[in-house]
């Protein structure tokens, strides 16, 4: 007769051969314990960099943006203590006060003088473009930071506490996403009218700082909920740490990969959105100078004087092509799952 | 059982239930257990038995929505836990109780180094400066027997194997000197040497703390090995309950029995193993009578039909089974 299968479903066992993980002996423990040797493992982090060192464009990005950060912080002192040229500085001479050609001076002639040339009032491009270098990278740099505290806490309660405090707080999130930017800056800006250029400055890193966290927030309340039901949670919850320690003692650097990522992403977005609100005349005034009012001040001026625009327009292009080379090879390096060997 | 002065702890008709959508699933309806100063209580229970809900419970680290304590009590040290403030709550865990999971491959923050998870539990809890926590937390990964611990202390969890990580956590449970450790399935993540290893370990520490242990597991000879008294969980009841040697002797449920049998024995010739038929129940959707009925080989219509009562065998054996009495005498023999 052949074999009857059992009644219930239950699968036939077979006791003899019982090869459960129960008793499988990992060797490394074993090793581990005679000889009680520490492998010195390659973090996460070394990892990454590795990774991203392996990326010619990265490493390209990095570089860049390292060379041009460096010239507009000290390359517009520098310039002023060999020239006496500030960017603001117009001669006064009157026939000086208009725009000559790069590498020439006021008749035509060859002079390392002005390397990009002058723009109308007789000013330094070069001096201009470092030091509106500054305001550019400040803005970003400024801007990025206020989101990513703005975003990380933001993110990291709601997506901890989870239920109807998340509910509500993404659907804020949700309603000042579908804001146009640009009106909220102007509503912003609008709001809090400026005395002093300093403090106008001020306004356009906080104005700026608002409105990129939202994404940021987005991107933290995602990693969080993904975290939170781990057992090291709920290790920490049964050693007693109080609940805003565990957010961002434990949880929070356990999603930096992503934020890391993202904010290398946002400051070239933030300068992009700094430099069009400069372009529109929303942005940093006059007499200061960032490369988006570069940019409008050359924009006018394009058929007759192409290098006011070309030289502004071209260091930032440089700029915000290399941040997102590296923002995208951080991604590449930090994220595993787009690893390619 | 009586209420005695010596217990540490004393969980009375405890139910915790989770809403679902459309049902309510009762993980532990009616659970009482009792632990003794010095003693050590196992739970055993296949699956989805209840046992870890009702320990979580003890700790109130049930979260809630969904789940919810909907009766009874527990009282540790004479105060209710489940009355506790939130800082109550926090200053008992970790302190007068405390907990090794399971899993110590994802129990310890991978971002962390050993060092400052094991400081963080006495700076919280002894308000102990940077330095007193460092010498302690090193004391305790000594006390555990890590080697080079003053070296290995700044490693990052990854750089531990899985028995040391288990370690790790237990240094980190006991670094407070809890009066009550619970320790849900502490080997099942680990292989038979390293088991034997951790148990030993907490065997020994349990003996020279004299602290009070609740070890969760489903593995009957680590029961057998560790425990004065045992609790046998099923479908969120406890369904037996008696000191360790007499569970084994004689028990009084055929729950018991069956899972007793289900341990392979390699002395026997007996080709196959004892298997206990069917599924647990579903939690949400129990039957009237015993949930054990639809499984049991000696099922009668009166156990489909009502709920078994708890019957007390001896002065500490109880069975929740119609024929508890019957049962017991017949595994005397």
């Amino acid at each position: 007769m052949a074999d009857i299968e059992p009644p219930d479903n239950r699968p036939l066992v077979e006791p003899e051969i019982h090869v459960g993980p129960e008793y499988a002996v990992a060797e490394s423990d074993v090793a581990e314990l005679v000889t009680g040797e520490v492998f010195a493992g390659s973090s996460l982090w070394r990892d990454a960099w590795r990774r991203l060192l392996r990326n010619k464009l990265a490493v390209f990005g990095m570089l860049v943006v390292l060379v041009l950060a460096i010239a507009s912080v000290i390359g517009p002192a520098i310039i002023a203590r060999a020239t006496g040229l500030t960017y603001d500085s117009i001669p006064k001479d009157a026939a000086l006060l208009k725009s000559f050609a790069p590498f020439r001076t006021a008749d035509g002639k060859f002079s390392w003088a002005h390397p990009m040339g002058t723009d109308n009032a007789g000013r330094d491009i070069l001096a201009r473009v470092l030091s509106g270098g500054q305001i550019s990278l400040m803005v970003a740099l400024i801007a990025t930071l206020v989101s990513l505290v703005i975003g990380i806490s933001y993110g990291a309660i709601a997506g901890y506490l989870g239920g109807r405090v998340d509910d509500l707080m993404m659907r804020i999130v949700d309603v000042l996403y579908s804001l146009p930017y640009v009106i909220l800056i102007i509503v912003l800006l609008a709001l809090l009218p400026a005395k002093t250029p300093t403090a106008q400055l001020a306004e356009l890193f906080f104005a700026l700082g608002a409105v990129s966290w939202l994404t940021m927030a987005r991107i933290v309340r995602g990693q969080i909920i993904s975290l939170k039901n781990q057992d090291f949670v709920l290790a920490a919850r049964a050693t007693g740490v109080p609940t805003l320690r565990i957010i961002f003692r434990h949880l929070v650097p356990n999603a930096l990969g992503p934020v890391i990522v993202y904010a290398t992403l946002t400051i070239p977005s933030v300068m992009l959105s700094e430099a069009f609100l400069s372009f529109l005349g929303l942005g940093v005034r006059p007499p200061r100078v960032s490369w988006g009012s570069l940019a409008a001040e050359g924009a006018q001026n394009l058929a007759i004087y192409p290098w006011q625009l070309i030289f502004p327009g071209l260091t930032m292009a440089l700029m915000l092509f290399s941040l997102n080379f590296v923002g995208d090879g951080l991604r590449d390096a930090l994220d595993p799952q787009t690893r390619k060997e | 059982m009586p209420k005695s002065n010596g217990n540490l702890l004393s969980v009375k008709d405890l139910c915790v239930y989770f809403k679902t959508e459309d049902n309510v699933v009762k993980a532990v309806d009616g659970v009482s257990f009792e632990v003794k100063r010095g003693q050590t209580l196992g739970i055993v229970g296949e699956s989805g038995s209840g046992k870890t809900v009702a320990n979580l419970s003890i700790m109130r680290l049930i979260s809630e929505p969904p789940g919810q304590i909907a009766g009874g009590a527990i009282e540790f040290n004479g105060r209710d836990i489940l009355k506790m403030s939130p800082r109550e709550l926090r200053d008992l865990r970790g302190c007068h109780i405390a907990m090794i999971f399971q899993d110590p491959m994802t129990s310890l923050n991978p971002f962390m180094r050993v060092s400052k998870q094991l400081m963080e539990v006495t700076q919280l809890h002894l308000g102990h400066t940077k330095e007193e926590a460092r010498r302690h937390a090193v004391e305790m990964l000594e006390h555990v027997r890590i080697p080079d611990a003053p070296e290995r202390i700044d490693s990052y969890p990854h750089e531990f194997s899985g028995g040391m990580r288990q370690r790790v956590m237990i240094a980190m449970a006991l670094s407070c000197k809890p009066q009550l450790l619970i320790a849900d399935e502490p080997t099942t993540a680990l292989d038979v040497t390293i088991q034997a290893q951790i148990l030993n370990l907490i065997q020994k520490l349990k003996t020279e703390t004299g602290t009070s242990v609740i070890l969760i597991t489903h593995d009957l000879g680590v029961i057998a090995g560790m425990t004065d008294y045992v609790t046998v969980m099923y479908a969120g009841k406890v369904f037996e309950q008696a000191p360790t040697p007499e569970l084994f002797e004689r028990p009084g449920n055929p729950y018991t029995k069956a899972l007793l049998q289900s341990v392979p024995d390699p002395t026997s010739e007996q080709g196959k193993l004892f298997q206990i038929p069917g599924q647990p129940p579903d939690l949400a959707n129990l039957p009237s009578g015993c949930p054990f009925a639809p499984r049991c080989r000696r099922v009668e219509e009166v156990c489909r039909r009502e709920f078994p009562p708890f019957v007390r065998l001896t002065s500490n054996h109880f069975s929740l089974c119609h024929f508890a009495d019957e049962v017991y005498a017949e595994s005397a023999t």
